[in-house]
């Protein structure tokens, strides 16, 4: 404690927008963009952060993290683009079926947890599928820095490909799209062996792209530090469970379309959280006790945290067992 | 209100004072009767009405003296303000994020007025009317962390973050407590706390680190740390030792409650959000004994800390050898009675100090 204290809040702070435009880009993505509510400029963000975006889904909150891919010089508005996933828990759903221009919705801050490094000599981006959003941002930084770097992306077919023609004809010689359905890849080891000393990579995409590039690039020999990766772990559908909640005394469910950390804000307990995709650290929790297994899910806690269930991350980690309980 | 600014010198004659006003609001940092290291980071989101926490960059009646004493500083040592390249344009984060939050907190003293990237800046109290290009740095006269903080009391440390770690890639430093830019320039959030005693056993920078790290936009944070100076002398930096280290021999019963002074950094911390870099004002606040001890509640506990306080702390704050005589002082304004918690002065409900006979 020190001077004039005040109660902490939690997460990032959050800004009224109207919802400016929606834009769909193919039969799967749709670009979303937002104007503050007050008028005013929205705060400058660094290419690379993101945004939690609040759903109001019949009663029900959601919070979905996406990346904010305008550009960083122009605050006038965020955009994000939100690929639709039938299979998930329904907030893109939410997103695609129900947020239309002249909604008012909830943001947060931005938050970057995927930052480029302003040392680098040259950039190489490498982008799956809707991972392609951060690097919209980074592209157009780079552009008004002068600084180096190319963009290796990879696409479904040419119809999922989502702003490569934009990017294409904007940045000619800099943008290389490969098409699965054409039976393209990335050729990693030769890309990454033709980059200059001081070249940072960066790569958005699903996970097991992203498993592939740090490998690739570790046996190469590169430094872990000019490695940079983002991976969104959605929270993820799961069995309802039962948690105890020591400080505050109470019980709680967790649906099977909720998490944790969301059943525990629905009980009226506050609790910390900032990224709500398990890399922050913010939410980490202590186990009190516990009879069952624990999912963990998120990137934040070490190995030896993960197998002996002292800690667990409630945005995105879940159990099933007979009982636990939780000092919160 | 507007403030009166103070004539007076923080070297030579020493003529540095606090107004009653000031002595007020000087930021107090014990809300206990004793102190340990902790992490003791809050939000910084205002705070009681005139009090330094009020504003984000809080401007008081030393705002031009110690502005110009800054200048000499540097006249003499330029290394004591340096940025390594990549972090310009953290630097220009850092003068919007000055120049935006006095214009909007002192209206009276400080103009920002923006058109496009045509940007004018009015500093009424320095007499600075500049015209310049945001993120061209031809068009400063130094470079923009520089520029700015020539303006802006206070150290700053501007830290890149990278690797989840804090890199002090750039500072400007002449009111330090006894630490050097130039030594620490590159050294990594462990590396440069290397000389603290105890806080690294307590596991309190490794938790200070993950909260830094994790600190947002729009979300800034503070801290409060103190230490001893013998004279008013804001630059007690190892550079000068050799000048200041002695002044601390001249202390006598008869001249501590003029001369030492109780010194007081309000740490801040914000998040930059162009280089995502972090920046650390460290404010730092001077207030005499004998000032003090105008406040009763004060008086009490400042004997109490002092005298209780671990060697190891005693000894890395530099007044181990002048503890014995801060003690005779202070304990005559020591008279045994409770005080209230918390850090206000609480003046109209804390009793005057009782006369032993
Ligand atoms: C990134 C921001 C920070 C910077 C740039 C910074 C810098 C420094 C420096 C340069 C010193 C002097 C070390 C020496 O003797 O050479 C110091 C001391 C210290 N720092 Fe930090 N610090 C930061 C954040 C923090 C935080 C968040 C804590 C929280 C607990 C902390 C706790 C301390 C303590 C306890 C000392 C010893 C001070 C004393 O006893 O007088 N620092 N810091
Ligand atoms: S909120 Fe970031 S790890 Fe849980």
């Amino acid at each position: 404690m020190s001077a004039a204290p005040q109660k902490a809040k939690a997460g990032a702070e959050k800004i009224d927008v109207t919802v400016s435009a929606v834009v769909p880009l193919n039969e799967l993505v749709t670009r979303f963009e937002f104007k503050a509510k007050d008028g005013r400029d929205l705060p400058t963000f660094s290419a690379g952060a993101h945004t939690v975006v609040q759903m109001n889904d019949q009663g029900r909150t959601r919070l979905n993290p996406y990346s904010i891919m305008s550009d960083p010089a122009d605050t006038s508005h965020y955009a994000i683009s939100v690929r639709r996933d039938d299979e998930g828990r329904g907030g893109s759903l939410f997103m695609h079926r129900n947020v239309k221009v002249g909604d008012e919705m909830t943001i947060t801050f931005p938050v970057n947890l995927f930052s480029l490094d302003l040392r680098a000599r040259k950039q190489v981006f490498i982008a799956g599928g809707i991972g392609i959003t951060p690097f919209m941002a980074m592209i157009a930084q780079m552009e008004r820095l002068g600084g180096q770097w190319e963009l290796h992306y990879s696409v479904r077919t040419e119809a999922l490909g989502t702003y490569v023609q934009e990017l294409s004809y904007k940045h000619p010689g800099k943008v290389h799209v490969y098409y699965d359905d054409q039976s393209q890849a990335i050729a990693l080891e030769d890309l990454l062996d033709g980059q200059p000393l001081g070249t940072n990579v960066y790569v958005c995409g699903p996970k097991g792209m992203i498993d592939w590039v740090h490998a690739t690039a570790s046996a190469a020999g590169w430094p872990d530090a000019n490695v940079h990766s983002e991976e969104f772990t959605k929270p993820q559908p799961g069995k309802p469970f039962q948690v105890r909640l020591c400080k505050s005394d109470k019980v709680i469910d967790v649906g099977e379309h909720e998490s944790l950390l969301e059943a525990i804000e629905r009980s009226g307990v506050e609790a910390p959280f900032l990224c709500r995709g398990g890399a922050c650290g913010q939410c980490e929790t202590d186990v009190v006790s516990f009879d069952g297994d624990f999912i963990h899910r998120d990137h934040w806690l070490d190995d030896d945290q993960h197998a002996n269930g002292s800690k667990i991350m409630p945005c995105v980690s879940r159990f099933v067992g007979k009982s636990l309980e939780l000092d919160r | 209100m507007t403030i009166q600014f103070n004539e007076e010198t923080f070297r030579d004659d020493y003529s540095f004072h606090n107004s009653d006003w000031a002595i007020k609001r000087f930021p107090f940092p014990f809300h206990e009767d004793s102190y340990m290291y902790a992490v003791n980071m809050e939000q910084h989101r205002g705070g009681p009405e005139g009090s330094v926490y009020e504003k984000r960059f809080d401007v008081d009646e030393h705002y031009v003296s110690e502005m110009r004493d800054r200048a000499m500083v540097l006249a003499d040592d330029p290394l004591r303000c340096q940025s390594l390249p990549h972090m310009t344009l953290a630097g220009w984060d850092l003068l919007e994020l000055i120049m935006v939050s006095k214009s909007e907190d002192y209206p009276d003293l400080f103009e920002l007025h923006r058109n496009g990237n045509q940007w004018r800046w009015v500093n009424k109290p320095l007499g600075i009317d500049d015209t310049f290009t945001f993120l061209d740095e031809t068009t400063l006269p130094y470079g923009p962390m520089e520029y700015i903080t020539r303006q802006a009391q206070g150290d700053f440390c501007v830290l890149d973050q990278r690797d989840d770690m804090l890199w002090m890639d750039a500072g400007m430093v002449t009111t330090q407590a006894d630490w050097s830019l130039d030594f620490d320039i590159g050294m990594n959030f462990f590396e440069w706390h290397a000389p603290v005693p105890l806080a690294h056993e307590m596991g309190i920078f490794k938790r200070a680190l993950k909260f830094l790290l994790n600190i947002q936009q729009g979300a800034p944070a503070r801290r409060l740390n103190w230490t001893m100076t013998v004279n008013p002398l804001l630059d007690t930096s190892p550079e000068n030792y050799h000048k200041w280290g002695i002044q601390k021999t001249t202390l006598t019963p008869e001249n501590i409650g003029a001369k030492q002074h109780l010194r007081v950094e309000l740490q801040t911390f914000f998040r930059l959000p162009r280089s995502n870099a972090l920046v650390f004002p460290i404010r730092c606040y001077l207030c005499s004994f004998q000032d003090l001890m105008t406040m009763p509640k004060w008086g009490r506990r400042l004997h109490r800390v002092v005298r209780d306080l671990p060697e190891e702390l005693a000894t890395y704050k530099g007044f181990i050898d002048n503890r014995p005589m801060m003690l005779d002082y202070l304990s005559q304004f020591d008279d045994g009675l409770p005080t209230s918690r918390g850090v206000w002065p609480d003046l109209d409900t804390e009793p005057a100090l009782k006369k032993s006979s």
